[in-house]
């Protein structure tokens, strides 16, 4: 998650921009020629004590070990299944990595094309192949509900400080929600506050780039849903 | 390049037949983030010239045998529409289009990070839907916006625009009339932050120093469509604060 | 359309929601998505339109030029409509020349146009035997959520009711406006699970087993039909179509006007 202290203004920055000519280490997303450091991707200048880097404002997710994910199995091999997480490479899970024994061959009795899975980002090696597993605790196949899909880098926004836009989300609508890290978020719950639950993650996904977010969605639920439960915080 | 003409393409007063002096460029618009399907887009006009672009990317390579171990590649298409012209173009790729797609990609390799990703496609289509002289400049341009917006890591975003001369006068970024009743034409893009070339062709009829005039003009178009293009970038995530937490 | 799969979790939502009538966006069954449409944004064409349903967008252009009339039609002008399914407008789209999919396309919305007699083609005669005008009407889809054929219909009946007669460019007088004596309007209904659906979005269309186009006419009159997909319809699902369609036709061509 990225650090959100309050900033006076926010800097939007395109690649190419000079981030820093006075030595600051380069972080994320910049390159450096000349003891300089650019911007490489559209994103929003970040400087702090580790140095200046670029927090993107869109592009492909790019997954991390350790990432929680969710994907769809869109093909099916006799000792693995391919996961689509939306990452620039296809995710391999391969039998090892799955709770059940699976013979050989015998893979499409566990898991089929069109199933969604929550898994973890287990490894992504130098030439960014990728591995998956859904051996950990809650890591599991996705059933009923429904999925809204907001570019990953809003991710951070849906979850908010410690947390706080998810809980007050979940609490208000009575909703079971799973974040996956690339932007794919499944919903279950009662259908019209899934549907309001699903509508106020779609406004993050399309707004986190502007203030005042927290109050809004707040309000966008009380207003939907009149009843809804009292805030924990 | 027909290079005779009786047509006055400049007046005494050094002006254009659109009202333009040599050394300016056409209108420009420059939109980005305008498709929903897309990893990032943009649109560009460029006077009469209509250019939609889009990127797709970085995916999975197909076909598979053109995967690069070390780095991703670029795959261009550049296509223009069949009513884009004031003649009827036959749809479907041709000779024109494929070296244009072939140039436009390999401007690009030249900005974006592609040893990020190994073994990647980044697709970037361009379609013309109105041709007005000036649409492998105005192509590359939208492209380069595109990137941006699909978030893909670039050195820099690259500018193109051509210069020519015609009616005997260098003259920036040609029009249709200009193009065809002129005597040369050079297309060229720019790295913006170091000057670098990444596209250059030229063909007609030039001497040493109207060339030297010519790049001089391109470069100084290049690096205002540059402005434009990054405008266009910070306008689709308009303003508003950071945080609200 | 393209061979995408849609998950599970988003089918079973899609259909559960079917069985009250209701769909992921709100629409009822008979609802289309939000039309919006432009004309004449491309001068280099003799007639032009984008047309969105909702986040479905396409260009239409039509060029007209004389050409020699075909053997048995010696007085009539000719018609050529083409659609491309450019990778452009989605991740499955592929280049290449166009495939099965954007000649049934192209066909179906031809079918549209010449069978309903929109474009008075014997005005289109300038020597008998020896010249007419020859309509080049050319389709691009731009971005890709599912319906083509009724954004495509539809873009081509604003280009071409827009359209222009350039006389002049070659020497035959004063340009005119193309001859057209109708507004042909499609509305396409696809089957998922067992409800019928006007207006389906991608992951509708791609959990549909069967759809159906159907083009009306100023009266309300059927002129062109085409049934897709590996399932069926029932005759009562047919009927159903068909009172749709009209209705449908009628409530576009208002909006267009």
């Amino acid at each position: 998650m990225e650090k959100r202290s309050a900033r006076p203004a926010r800097e939007i920055v395109v690649p190419g921009d000079i981030l820093d000519d006075s030595g600051a280490k380069a972080g994320d997303n910049t390159y450096t020629v000349d003891g300089k450091v650019y911007a490489a991707v559209l994103g929003v200048k970040n400087k702090n004590q580790y140095g200046v880097g670029v927090i993107p404002l869109g592009g492909r997710y790019m997954p991390k070990p350790g990432d929680m994910v969710i994907g769809m199995i869109n093909d099916i091999g006799s000792s693995n299944w391919m996961v689509d997480i939306r990452a620039p490479y296809p995710a391999p899970l391969h039998v090892s990595e799955v709770p059940w024994k699976v013979e050989f061959g015998d893979t499409s009795r566990y898991l089929n094309v069109g199933n969604v899975v929550l898994l973890k980002v287990l490894s992504v090696d130098e030439g960014k192949k990728i591995q998956v597993t859904m051996n950990d605790s809650g890591l599991r196949r996705l059933e009923g509900g429904r999925l809204v899909e907001i570019p990953y880098v809003k991710v951070s926004r849906v979850i908010g400080k410690s947390g706080s836009m998810i809980q007050m989300i979940k609490s208000m609508t009575d909703c079971r929600i799973f974040i996956g890290e690339n932007g794919i978020i499944w919903i279950d719950g009662d259908e019209k506050n899934a549907e309001v639950a699903a509508r106020a993650i779609e406004m993050i996904g399309e707004n986190a780039h502007k203030g005042s977010l927290t109050e809004r969605v707040k309000e966008f639920i009380e207003k939907e849903l009149p009843n809804a439960g009292e805030v924990g915080e | 390049m027909s290079g005779t003409t009786d047509m006055i393409l400049v007046d005494k007063d050094g002006k254009r037949i659109d009202g333009r002096m040599p050394e300016e460029h056409r209108a420009v618009k420059i939109e980005a983030g305008v498709l929903a399907n897309a990893d990032g887009s943009a649109y560009v006009e460029i006077g009469k010239n209509k250019v939609l672009a889009a990127v797709y990317g970085p995916r999975e390579c197909h076909p598979r045998h053109l995967q690069d171990p070390t780095k991703a590649i670029i795959q261009c298409k550049y296509n223009m529409q069949t009513y884009s012209v004031s003649d009827r173009k036959r749809p479907g790729t041709d000779r024109r289009s494929v070296e244009i797609s072939k140039i436009t990609a390999e401007a690009l390799e030249k900005v974006v990070l592609t040893e990020l990703y190994p073994r990647a496609s980044i697709d970037v289509y361009i379609e013309i839907l109105q041709a007005n002289a000036g649409t492998r400049c105005a192509g590359l341009t939208a492209a380069s916006v595109a990137l941006a917006d699909a978030g893909i890591p670039m050195r820099d975003i690259i500018p193109s625009i051509a210069a020519g001369k015609a009616d005997g006068h260098v003259l920036l970024d040609l029009n249709k009339e200009e193009d065809n009743f002129g005597q040369a034409d050079v297309p060229l893009a720019i790295v913006p932050s170091t000057n670098e070339i990444v596209l250059l062709q030229m063909d007609g009829n030039m001497t040493r120093q109207e060339f030297d005039k010519a790049i001089e003009l391109a470069v100084g178009g290049c690096h205002d469509l540059y402005k434009l293009q990054k405008e266009a970038l910070l306008k689709r995530y308009g303003d508003g604060g950071d945080s609200d937490e | 359309m393209s061979n995408q799969v849609i998950s599970e979790i988003r089918r079973d939502h899609i259909l559960n929601l079917l069985k009250d009538g209701r769909r992921t966006d709100g629409r009822k069954v008979d609802d289309f998505r939000k039309i919006k449409f432009e004309t004449g944004i491309i001068e280099s064409a003799d007639g032009s339109a984008v047309v969105e349903i909702g986040k479905t967008k396409v260009t239409a252009g039509v060029k007209i030029m004389p050409g020699t009339p075909f053997g048995d039609t010696p007085n009539m002008g000719v018609l050529t409509t083409g659609a491309e399914l450019i990778p452009m407008a989605h991740p499955s789209f592929e280049s290449g020349p166009p495939g099965a999919d954007s000649i049934e396309l192209a066909r179906v919305v031809d079918r549209g146009i010449r069978e309903s007699g929109m474009i008075d083609m014997s005005k289109l005669c300038i020597k008998e035997g020896e010249e007419v005008w020859m309509c080049f009407l050319d389709l691009y889809a731009i971005n890709y959520d599912g319906n083509l054929f009724d954004a495509f219909t539809l873009a081509s009946v604003l280009a071409l009711k827009t359209a222009i007669i350039p006389n002049e460019q070659y020497g035959k007088g004063e340009n005119k406006p193309l001859p057209i004596t109708c507004i042909p309007i499609s509305a396409t209904a696809a089957k998922v699970g067992s409800s019928l659906i006007l207006d389906p979005n991608f992951d509708e269309e791609h959990i549909s087993s069967a759809r159906l186009t159907v083009t009306t006419d100023d009266d309300g009159n059927f002129r062109a039909m085409q049934k897709g997909g590996q399932g069926s319809i029932t005759l009562d699902e047919l009927s159903r179509c068909l009172d749709m369609a009209v209705a449908k036709g009628k409530e576009i061509r208002e909006l267009i006007g």
